[in-house]
């Protein structure tokens, strides 16, 4: 038997009618088009589906739609403001944080949650923090450079960009 | 990978979460933080036709210190529990284990409960219950009731729990002073499950004598296992080399792991020693406040 569910997905409210077995990832992309969430793994190892949810990182490949009734998603899409980079896509831009980009989106949900906890992370801190992203383009230096970047911009200290690491 | 179809309750009380379960059976499964159960549920593995949501129900989320015991609702995430200040002070045991399950979305949704519930040797919260003495309480229809941690697990995802109980609460006591506690698993990348794991919590007096010990084991025996007699080479003794040498050897004489993808059941064995060793190392030295 379906379920009518109500979520607000990036700030607009939606009622929806999914199966049970619908999965959030799944609900997301197949049911509000919203594709810059993607599936790796569909495992919950690989955190490319890793989406917010009430704040919290989470792994919508990992989680059911209806148990996001009542709840608050905010998916890459959501993120920017008026298309201005917000400072951790910017920190991506400038440093070179991406190469294919499959794992972006979740890299940078995960490391929302990461910089909002913990606004001045160390290396290891950011390293741990993100270790359930898998950057299969082996671009971690170049995402801890983000990160970093990120976080210098976000308590206004000034940035520089690093000359990016080629491997 | 979707799961087969099924029938999801989300009920608002305990009593209407035990009546749903009392009503379907077996055919109902609990769902609490979903990352063991909904993955299997994904590869067919596990194919309810009820699911039971927990999460709607207040009051299962919590970590209170009462009357000498340290209380943990069956529904906190695993995130809550690696940051939480009470348990920091008594048991530093805890920031070992969680930092070393899974990663942090997963934390961010599984439970300390589903994590037992689930019966699986290869969790870490088993063998580090088993350390520290824990009691886990089931509330059925007929209420509450206690079960020690040594007579909890019974086989492969199978537990103490009856088909129409829920795993509520984890007590553990507060231990007195000169205590200390470590948990280490080997584990080839991060979310892996342990090659092998071990958890100490031991009390030492002024002259270094070991005054009460726990030890459990992860993933090298088909449930989770106490190392009854590495225990015993420890407790009312020093704790020295040579003392050490022969809990090591017990545990890794006493498991019984199989050889998988992880390592041969020679190699873990071995690594159960190494960790023994290591393990009650660093808790005796967290003991003596080092």
């Amino acid at each position: 038997m379906n379920k009518v569910i109500t979520v607000t997905v990036n700030g607009v409210q939606q009622v929806l009618e999914v199966e049970p077995r619908t999965l959030l990832v799944h609900m997301i992309r197949e049911i509000l088009n919203l594709t810059g969430t993607h599936i790796g793994c569909d495992t919950s190892s690989c955190g490319a589906c890793t989406i917010l949810l009430d704040g919290k990182s989470v792994k919508s490949c990992t989680i059911l739609a209806v148990q996001a009734n009542g709840k608050s998603i905010t998916t890459i899409e959501g993120i920017s403001t008026e298309g201005e980079l917000n400072p951790i896509q910017e920190g991506f831009k400038e440093n070179h944080g991406l190469h294919c980009g499959f794992c972006t989106p979740g890299m940078i949900m995960r490391i929302t949650e990461l910089l909002k906890d913990n606004p001045d992370p160390t290396e290891e801190e950011i390293r741990w923090g993100i270790s359930g992203n898998l950057c299969r383009c082996t671009g971690y230096n170049n995402i801890v450079k983000a990160v970093l970047y990120a976080s210098a911009k976000m308590r206004g200290v000034p940035t520089a960009s690093t000359e990016p690491e080629f491997v | 990978m979707i799961p087969q179809s099924f029938q999801y309750e989300s009920p608002g009380t305990m009593a209407d979460a035990i009546a749903l379960l009392e009503k379907h059976g077996d055919e109902a499964k609990i769902l609490s933080g979903g990352h063991s159960l909904i993955p299997m549920m994904k590869l067919r593995f596990a194919t309810p036709e009820y699911l039971i949501d927990i999460n709607g129900i207040p009051g299962l989320s919590y970590i209170r210190e009462e009357k000498g015991t340290v209380k943990i609702g069956a529904l906190s995430r695993e995130a809550e529990i690696e940051h939480s200040d009470l348990l920091k002070k008594h048991f530093p045991i805890f920031a070992d284990v969680t930092k070393l399950i899974a990663d942090p979305q997963v934390r961010n949704r599984g439970t300390i409960g589903g994590n037992l519930a689930h019966g699986d040797a290869a969790n870490d919260h088993p063998a580090v219950m088993m350390a520290l003495q824990a009691t886990v309480i089931a509330t059925g229809s007929g209420g509450s009731r206690s079960i020690p941690i040594d007579e909890f697990f019974f086989g492969f995802y199978t537990t103490a729990l009856k088909q129409n109980e829920i795993l509520t609460e984890i007590q553990i006591p507060v231990p007195p002073a000169g205590t200390g506690s470590a948990y280490h698993k080997l584990e080839r990348k991060v979310g892996d499950y342990a090659t092998a794991g071990v958890a100490v919590q031991l009390t030492v007096d002024g002259k270094g004598v070991c005054k009460a010990i726990g030890i459990g084991l992860t993933n090298v025996n088909p449930i989770p296992l106490r190392a009854v007699r590495s225990e015993q080479a420890l407790l009312g003794k020093v704790i020295n080399s040579e003392n050490i040498a022969l809990a090591a050897q017990f545990a890794s004489e006493d498991c019984n792991p199989s050889a998988d993808l992880r390592g041969s059941e020679e190699y873990k064995r071995a690594m159960v020693a190494v960790l023994v060793k290591r393990m009650v190392l660093k808790a005796a030295e967290r003991a003596m406040g080092k």
